[in-house]
């Protein structure tokens, strides 16, 4: 279930407030803000897409988070084989 | 209905009625080969039902003239000739047909093939969706060229003349059903200046061509696939696709590879001949975007696979019936 | 594209597959159900069972709305839009699936009116715009879909719009997972709980999962690096011997949910007692039908429906392949009757379904000699 892609509110649509013109990658789309009604988002936000209607607000900074944790991913133990090689890490 | 998507049901209509009643053991291919007086000739039909009629980069009578060129232009023959039959629904406007004759006119002119002559019939009101166009062309195939699917072996490269995906998604957008905007147009234009360059660099190293036409790309390679029992594969992070194809795809849940083109094709070179036919093919205006997606294997037989950059591989099959939007 | 090509960047995919192979312990099994019908397709689509290690094994759990529908309701449907003057209207996922006398698309080249939505508000747009004609949304979808459905019949009874209704199939995720947890051949060591669905119900009606059941549950978003990095968290409370609900989706899914779909579907929407799922039979407090304050956009109440009940061929095994006791190569009607161009079972009509995607995408490849075994 549920295919929902992130796309970028472009401008409200005049005289229909919940409406808007949202865009993924150069394709627009009328999407139903009004799930969204507790903390509306406005042009240039990010919001999830699922038929039609914005199911949640995209974070920005929580993707960047996210995408930094996952470059780390790896590094930690790469860190620790080079420590191991100088002979200074405690024994395994 | 799922008949004419262009896929597996049109194949086994072909494969199980037409073929054995009608073909004569004749190969199934994009043109029939016939030998007059020891000139080689290749002849090719095809029917064109669109909906809607005009669209943006194109129209019925354009994709009529195109496709029929095309056929002939991948199976390897240069088009001297075009027949064209009309069956026309009885109310149609006037200005609507004179467009698509004017249309299909000037895409002949452009090729610098003349259409000389063809049929015209009216049928009741609501028969038809206002007008179906039935082409037929005749073209001397091109010296050295032999199209052959059972010359194909492993090591083979395909080519893919440019991005995917556009025709299919400005039909489907043009319908207005689904409420999406973008700028795309269709990409029907007539490919035989590419493959004419791409035979005179590699004619000995050119093995098949297709234009991947309904069903798109992963139909074409999977009959390839089914032809020569091999395996197809093909690097996805190297296939072509336009941002607003993908975003289209991503939206409604769509394989690009999937969807029709009007203005593409692919090749199978071998190996030793895959650079300067590529080479080739981009010096030519119209076919920079050109570029080597894949290689022929042993396995899997028979079927078309998709590798990406960190190892994930997928089977891609046949298209079963039109490309349909999931929400799922 | 933002948002997702950073979470298909080849680079990490295969740091983090390394890491997955570190944290692994190879004398061990391990047996992930992935509960969401988007989650098993991506998982075909990316191929990530050729990058992961022979030991992890994903189960696909019944989180597709379509393989759940039983046909009688498909059957009742096509019943009630083929009556003068009614659009059918459904998702294109719906256009295949075959009813006892055929899908909507072939009913549909048979002469009824079947239109092919994108969103329910597209389906009140066409009843605005054939104001002589009634135009009946066949509605299917979990959680995540059914807000969408509520807010469109709010939207309807607030524009007085009378030439629409709704056939209500929605399910919720909960009672699914529950009844999978309490089947006697089930083994499973941890969940990869279905991201969009938890946009709308957040992350807390798992904590059971965890509390209760003893098994880790990560909330996963459907990109490679996603489910990549939800295996990881996974591995991780594995090995720490933890149970925790845990939200890798965290950019999209708030642990709360959202209290404004939340809020629509209670004021539409209300539990049936019962409802039949296809192959795992009635499921108590399971799916939703439409409340008396809506009963003028209820096509089950507008419309005489049959109430058609049709049991699978006994020799269809779809219930123990969507509780994950068997593979889809298991059941003795696979790849033989039972195809994606003639399908028996409803797991075979998606593209998500298990067995279609089996068949789409392992099933030669597991033939060929030259690939791993998967």
């Amino acid at each position: 279930m549920c295919l929902a892609i992130p796309g970028r509110i472009v401008e409200l649509v005049e005289d229909l407030p919940h409406l808007a013109m949202v865009e993924v990658t150069g394709v627009r789309r009328r999407v139903d803000l009004g799930l969204l009604q507790d903390d509306m988002p406005g042009p240039g936000d990010w919001v999830l897409i699922h038929v039609g209607f914005a199911m949640s607000r995209i974070s920005e900074s929580g993707a960047e988070e996210q995408m930094r944790t996952l470059r780390m991913l790896g590094e930690d133990h790469a860190a620790m084989e080079e420590v191991r090689g100088y002979g200074l890490a405690p024994e395994e | 209905m799922a008949h004419g998507a262009g896929g597996k049901a049109t194949r086994r209509l072909i494969d199980g009625l037409f073929a054995p009643l009608l073909l004569d053991g004749a190969q199934l291919a994009d043109a029939a080969g016939i030998e007059v007086d020891g000139t080689r000739i290749a002849v090719t039909t095809d029917g064109f039902v669109v909906t809607p009629v005009t669209f943006p980069g194109g129209s019925i009578g354009e994709l009529a003239v195109n496709g029929t060129l095309n056929d002939l232009a991948v199976s390897g023959a240069k088009a001297v000739a075009l027949l064209a039959t009309f069956v026309l629904e009885a109310g149609l406007p006037a200005d609507v047909l004179e467009a698509e004759v004017r249309a299909m006119a000037n895409a002949a002119r452009a090729a610098g093939v003349p259409i000389v002559g063809g049929d015209t019939k009216v049928v009741e009101h609501g028969k038809t969706d206002r007008m179906y166009i039935t082409t037929t062309g005749i073209g001397r195939m091109l010296p050295g060229v032999v199209i052959d699917p059972a010359s194909v072996a492993v090591g083979d490269r395909i080519l893919l003349s440019g991005p995917i995906g556009d025709h299919g998604i400005t039909i489907l957008l043009a319908r207005g059903e689904l409420d999406l905007e973008a700028q795309l147009r269709s990409d029907t234009r007539w490919v035989f200046p590419l493959v004419e360059a791409l035979a005179g660099a590699a004619a000995p190293g050119l093995r098949w061509m297709r234009d991947p036409t309904r069903g798109g790309v992963a139909t074409s390679l999977n009959e390839l696939a089914l032809d020569c029992g091999l395996s197809i594969h093909i690097a996805e992070e190297r296939i072509p696709v336009r941002d607003e194809v993908r975003g289209a795809c991503e939206l409604l849940g769509l394989d690009p590879l999937h969807i029709a083109n009007e203005g593409q094709f692919l090749a199978v070179v071998a190996a030793g001949h895959a650079e300067q036919a590529l080479a080739a093919v981009r010096a030519v205006p119209g076919g920079e975007e050109a570029v080597l997606i894949g290689e022929v294997r042993a396995e899997p037989a028979a079927a078309v696979l998709v590798t990406t950059r960190y190892g994930g591989t997928r089977i891609v099959d046949m298209l079963v019936g039109d490309p349909l939007p999931r929400i799922c | 594209m933002r948002f997702v090509d950073e979470f298909r960047d080849p680079e990490i995919i295969t740091r983090t597959c390394e890491e997955i192979r570190r944290l692994a312990d190879p004398g061990r099994h391990y047996r992930i159900m992935e509960v969401c019908g988007g989650h098993t397709h991506a998982i075909y689509r990316f191929g990530l069972k050729d990058v992961l290690p022979p030991n992890i094994e994903f189960i696909h759990g019944p989180g597709c709305p379509v393989c759940v529908l039983p046909m009688g309701r498909i059957d009742d449907g096509l019943e009630l839009g083929k009556q003068d003057g009614v659009i059918f209207a459904a998702f294109g996922d719906m256009m295949r699936v075959p009813g006892a006398h055929g899908s909507p698309l072939e009913r549909k080249a048979a002469g009824m009116d079947v239109r092919i939505v994108y969103s329910p508000s597209d389906a009140l747009k066409l009843a605005r715009a054939n104001p002589d004609k009634h135009v009946m949304f066949f509605a299917i979808g979990f959680e995540t879909t059914a807000p969408s459905t509520a807010l469109t019949l709010m939207r309807a009874r607030a524009e007085g719009i009378r030439n629409f209704s709704v056939f209500c199939n929605h399910v919720t995720i909960i009672p699914a997972l529950r009844a999978i947890l309490d089947s006697p051949d089930m083994r499973l060591d941890a969940f990869v709980g279905p991201g969009h669905v938890s946009t709308v119900i957040g992350c807390r009606p798992y904590e059971w999962i965890a509390r209760d059941e003893g098994r880790p549950i990560v909330v996963s978003g459907f990109e490679p690096l996603d489910l990549l990095q939800s295996v990881v968290m996974l591995l991780r409370q594995m090995q720490d011997g933890r149970t925790e609900v845990e939200n890798q989706y965290a950019r999209v899914v708030p642990w709360e949910g959202n209290r404004a779909a939340l809020a629509a579907m209670a004021e539409v929407f209300e539990l049936r007692p019962f409802f039949e799922w296809r192959g795992l039979g009635f499921i108590s407090q399971s799916a939703l039908r439409i409340r008396d304050a809506y009963a003028d956009w209820d096509a089950e109440r507008i419309f005489d429906v049959p109430g058609i009940r049709v049991t699978d061929p006994k020799a269809a095994q779809c219930g123990e392949v969507l509780k994950g006791v068997l593979k889809p190569v298991q059941c003795k009607l696979f790849g033989r009757e039972c195809t994606p161009e003639h399908p028996i079972g409803a797991l075979m009509v998606s593209s998500e379904g298990s067995c279609a995607a089996y068949y789409n995408y392992e099933h030669r490849k597991a033939a060929a000699a030259s690939l791993a075994p998967v």
